[in-house]
């Protein structure tokens, strides 16, 4: 027993320091995010530490760059826009313009084929396979300077001691210091989520109980926006979303949902999952109504469209928020919009998200990440940085389709954030591309052979969106 | 996760490629970057798989044509070198080009060789003679089904006519190079780079 004695009163001094320090700690924990996500407040820490980092990651490009110089070796840079020089001619005109320079015949007589034609394939060709518009949208976008994360490091070989050093300390602030007090904060936003609405859906219906719910539902994004280190600048705030609207928005991750949900009130739509997910489904649609589906409804288009225009024409219930691209994209663009929830009727409330991507990399990746990696990723990042723009509501418009529409809007979007306004259907991230787009080529070249000689009648107008 | 690996690329690679091909140091780790990105199965090599996973390719006419043109003979995946080789016909012809040792071999990227490339897109079976069933094949993927057989048959009749000049049917090399002799082949089969 000798020995253990001398023990004992150093245990109780650690005992006391670990309970001070956690008090100490949870109080902070409390003082500086718990209560102002309460209120919706904000101290401007965050915004003081996104300066200071970029400060940081300057610095830190500049010395890889200088290592690299000193070296004599040459830099990897990445650049997110266009390798190549790619000219916007259509069809015709290019192979026009190739048959006019180059026939030994003058044009008047009906040119059909020339074998120069296949120039034009040929070029596109090649020039898809070194730089396409789609592929690269379905990873992470790469980055001009390095935000001292391992995972976007492109020239590893150029880091100086002082970096790795500076390396180092981040890794242990971002894994030792952030990412528990990011894990214990998102656990309270969920928890207090679901305890919090299964409260309140003991509330008979009326004005209080919504009134609850909605602040409830703030209260615990607020949180988990903390939780994130969400810096979100959100512009034209006029233009929010009212109930019996649908508010559309680009999908980059999932975490979009939280951005808008702490500033506004939404109705969320989806798919009814197991596990934690279903719980929380399940408790919030107590409080105040979501549309959650079976996996088997999703499928039926008219029950589908009949519930969400049920919704909307009920004014005492809130907004729709539906992302239309079906699918997450890197958020360098924006994909086809599916015209599922054009075509209610409604009025639209288009919204951009864009996220800055020195801070981390919000994209979720589903086919690299599960959905746990990934928000572990996220909340090991150093922060998530993003602006969301409120546009103006829109309507569809005399004698405009619901297709028409949904590019109206998805442009509106694309130019708004920044973003570049693509045809491409997201599902190609794991589809095929349909023949039709092909047969379209087709046609095109074949009226230039033969056009002349037959009929003129031209059903559908060429698509320009593939040159 | 493809741009990392451009640090595997290594120096003497670049270099044996840069005297090869002739494209810079920055265009080939760019390529490369891009070959990782479309390699999924992450071996070091391309499949007609991944080429076709491309949806401006996919859905191009001659797609499968300008595939088949990266693997050499018989072979069903291309490793970065080969890519390479076969990108460096598109590079466009500078000037201090013209100039250079005419005892060295034939750059990539001459006309002449970005004419082969051409050729060879017609000519599947390599027999370096363009007979009427392969230029008709061609014809076929371009304009899909639009145009019957009779009126495909008489346009390629009359192509092989007007090209034909030692009367054996079929277009040799030579002849291609004739019909095509006004075509500013080194613009329309150039791929600039921005940077």
């Amino acid at each position: 027993m000798g020995p253990f004695l001398d023990f004992n009163p150093f245990d109780n001094l650690l005992c006391i320091l670990l309970g001070i320090s956690f008090t100490v700690w949870f109080t902070l924990l409390l003082v500086f995010i718990i209560v102002p996500a309460i209120f919706g407040v904000s101290f401007g820490i965050r915004r003081l530490y996104m300066k200071t980092l970029l400060k940081i990651f300057e610095w830190a490009t500049h010395r890889i760059e200088r290592g690299a110089k000193d070296n004599n070796h040459l830099l990897y840079k990445p650049y997110s826009n266009a390798i190549i020089a790619k000219e916007p001619t259509s069809l015709e005109e290019e192979i026009n313009e190739i048959r006019r320079r180059g026939s030994n015949r003058d044009l008047d007589s009906a040119s059909e084929f020339e074998m120069s034609d296949i120039f034009y394939f040929c070029r596109r060709g090649v020039e898809s396979i070194m730089d396409d518009e789609v592929t690269k949208r379905f990873s992470a976008e790469e980055l001009e300077s390095w935000n001292l994360l391992t995972r976007s490091n492109y020239n590893f070989q150029h880091i100086s001691l002082r970096l790795t050093v500076l390396w180092g300390l981040g890794v242990v602030i971002r894994y030792g210091f952030l990412l528990p007090l990011r894990v214990t904060l998102a656990f309270t936003g969920v928890g207090l989520l679901v305890v919090l609405t299964s409260i309140i859906g003991f509330l008979p219906n009326g004005r209080m109980k919504n009134f609850f719910s909605e602040q409830v539902h703030l209260m615990c994004y607020r949180i988990c926006v903390r939780a994130l280190t969400a810096i979100i600048t959100y512009h034209d705030s006029e233009n929010k979303p009212k109930n019996g609207g649908i508010c559309v928005a680009n999908h980059t991750s999932p975490i979009d949902v939280i951005i808008l949900a702490s500033d506004g009130c939404y109705a969320m739509v989806g798919q009814i999952h197991g596990g934690l997910m279903g719980v929380i489904q399940k408790s919030m649609v107590k409080a105040c109504p979501h549309i959650w589906f079976e996996r088997s409804e999703v499928k039926d288009r008219h029950l589908v469209a009949k519930r969400l225009s049920d919704h909307v024409e009920d004014t005492t219930k809130l907004p729709i928020l539906i992302f239309p691209e079906g699918t997450c994209i890197n958020n360098t663009s924006v994909m086809m919009f599916k015209k599922g929830s054009f075509e209610i009727g409604s009025t639209v409330y288009p919204v951009a998200i864009k996220y800055d991507p020195r801070f981390g990399d919000a994209f979720w990746n589903s086919s690299q990440f599960g959905m746990v990696n990934y928000l572990l990723r996220m909340m090991s990042s150093w922060a998530i940085v993003c602006s969301v723009w409120y546009l103006p509501p829109m309507t569809r418009e005399e004698g405009e389709d619901a297709v028409q529409f949904a590019s109206r809007v998805k442009a509106a979007i694309a130019r708004q954030g920044g973003l570049v306004d693509l045809l491409w259907d997201g599902g190609l991230k794991r589809g095929k591309v349909k023949d039709t787009f092909k047969e379209e080529q087709q046609k095109l070249y074949s009226k230039m052979l033969v056009g002349t000689q037959e009929d003129r009648s031209l059903d559908t107008p060429p698509s320009s969106h593939l040159n | 996760m493809g741009s990392r690996a451009s640090t595997l690329l290594r120096e003497e690679e670049i270099e044996e490629i840069k005297k090869e091909t002739g494209f810079s140091h920055s265009q080939i780790t760019r390529l490369y970057s891009r070959f990782t990105s479309l390699d999924k199965g992450e071996n070091g090599t391309l499949s007609r798989e991944d080429f076709q996973r491309i949806p401006e390719l996919a859905i191009n006419p001659l797609g499968d044509r300008i595939i088949n043109a990266f693997f050499p003979e018989g072979e069903d995946q291309v490793n970065f070198r080969g890519f390479m080789r076969t990108l460096a016909h598109f590079r466009p012809i500078e000037d201090n080009e013209k100039n250079k040792d005419p005892t060295a071999s034939e750059p990539l990227n001459s006309r002449s060789n970005k004419l082969l490339f051409a050729f060879r897109l017609y000519d599947l079976d390599r027999d370096d003679k363009i007979s009427r069933d392969e230029l008709l094949q061609v014809l076929r993927m371009m304009v899909g089904v639009n145009i019957s057989d009779e009126q495909l048959g008489s346009i390629a009749d009359r192509t092989i006519q007007e090209a034909d000049q030692n009367g054996d049917n079929s277009i040799s090399f030579n002849e291609f190079i004739k019909v095509l002799e006004k075509v500013d082949v080194e613009q329309k089969m150039s791929i600039r780079f921005l940077h």
